[in-house]
């Protein structure tokens, strides 16, 4: 509307008028995380051939998987000359955190059908959560908010299959190219994943626990030392967390009991 | 595999949204669920990182750690995760050519 009412909200209203305005809006708050993941998906394409994984499955990898870090996991996994159900078995212990986020954003998307959900669901990735979680948070206009939703998923979708297929190709054009240490992008940006949520002592005890698991049991045959280093890791968060708010709890009765002793 | 890997994570993004509200966690289970982001990526990266030949390695000649640690330092101060990426690339690309 171009005209104000007399009578209308003096504020300019935020909603957008239509799905489409809300379709461009999720896909322009995706821009950041597609930057993040150019040399991811570039580096995943140049990677697979020497991995053993041929360049047809890479291109299907990305197209029906997508889930990158397990995807560079498979890719590592595969160089390793491991079969493919404790490949699968990885994915599914590396794609349990998709679980949480799914958890966090259903209440959200329980009244669509279940054709919407199932495509928000196949698009569920860390980089569109992040964006699609803070939407819900900022902003209480949700009736076209799954157009926001749709929106992030095919910026980042394209975006992923764009680089994948550019790396594939660069891998052709310089097949030494995995020797300049690229392996190095994939774990600096886990590294930077991890860091924003090193934010309380539990969360640095398990991260830490977690890491020096991984690198004693790194020889137990199929990649078993990751997954026995990310259970540990969670056990022995959860339990310090529990610690922490023991001593927590008692400290704030023993503040009380003091104070009524005053 | 492809198929195998495509189902377990559609599924595992699908089930909470088809069952829409109708599944409840225990608190303790999604308490646990809170520290898995942080503490796979972890249990991935740091053989990659302190063991990159094969064996524990955190001398002067190990590339891989040394970046780490410059990323891991501009990442806390920064706390923005494209700048850790470069930072991290860039360092780890300076220090092979400065170790070969």
């Amino acid at each position: 509307m171009a005209h104000v009412l007399p009578n209308s909200d003096p504020k300019p209203r935020a909603t957008p008028a239509s799905n489409s305005s809300e379709f461009l809006q999720g896909a322009k708050a995706t821009v950041p995380m597609i930057i993040g993941a150019i040399p991811f998906g570039i580096i995943f394409g140049t990677l697979a051939e020497s991995s053993g994984l041929s360049l047809l499955g890479a291109m299907a990898m990305s197209l029906f998987v997508f889930a990158g870090s397990s995807q560079f996991i498979a890719l590592g996994l595969l160089a390793t000359g491991v079969g493919p159900v404790i490949i699968i078995a990885t994915t599914l212990v590396v794609n349990l955190r998709h679980l949480l986020y799914a958890t966090a954003l259903v209440d959200k998307v329980s009244h669509l059908s279940h054709g919407w959900r199932a495509i928000l669901a196949f698009g569920l990735t860390d980089e569109s959560f992040a964006v699609v979680n803070n939407r819900y948070i900022e902003r209480t206009d949700t009736n076209r908010a799954h157009w926001f939703f749709l929106g992030s998923i095919v910026a980042m979708y394209s975006n992923w299959q764009l680089c994948t297929w550019l790396g594939i190709g660069l891998g052709e054009l310089f097949p030494d190219m995995t020797n300049w240490g690229l392996d190095f992008a994939m774990s600096v940006t886990f590294l930077g994943m991890i860091i924003p949520y090193l934010r309380n002592k539990p969360m640095w005890i398990a991260v830490i626990s977690a890491a020096v698991f991984a690198i004693v049991l790194r020889d137990l045959p199929h990649q078993l030392g990751l997954v026995v280093a990310a259970l540990s890791g969670i056990c022995i968060g959860y339990a310090s967390q529990q610690i922490e708010l023991r001593i927590h709890l008692s400290k704030v009765a023993n503040n009380q009991n003091k104070g009524s002793q005053l | 595999m492809i198929a195998g890997m495509a189902l377990v994570t559609f599924s595992i993004r699908y089930v909470m949204f088809a069952m829409a509200g109708r599944i409840r966690f225990p608190l303790w289970l999604k308490q646990a669920l809170t520290f898995v982001p942080p503490v796979v990526l972890g249990a991935i990266i740091a053989p990659l990182i302190l063991m990159p030949e094969g064996f524990l390695d955190i001398s002067f000649s190990n590339p891989y750690f040394w970046a780490a640690l410059v990323a891991a330092g501009i990442g806390f101060w920064r706390q923005h995760l494209l700048t850790t990426i470069v930072v991290g690339l860039v360092s780890f690309v300076l220090l092979k050519w400065i170790m070969s």
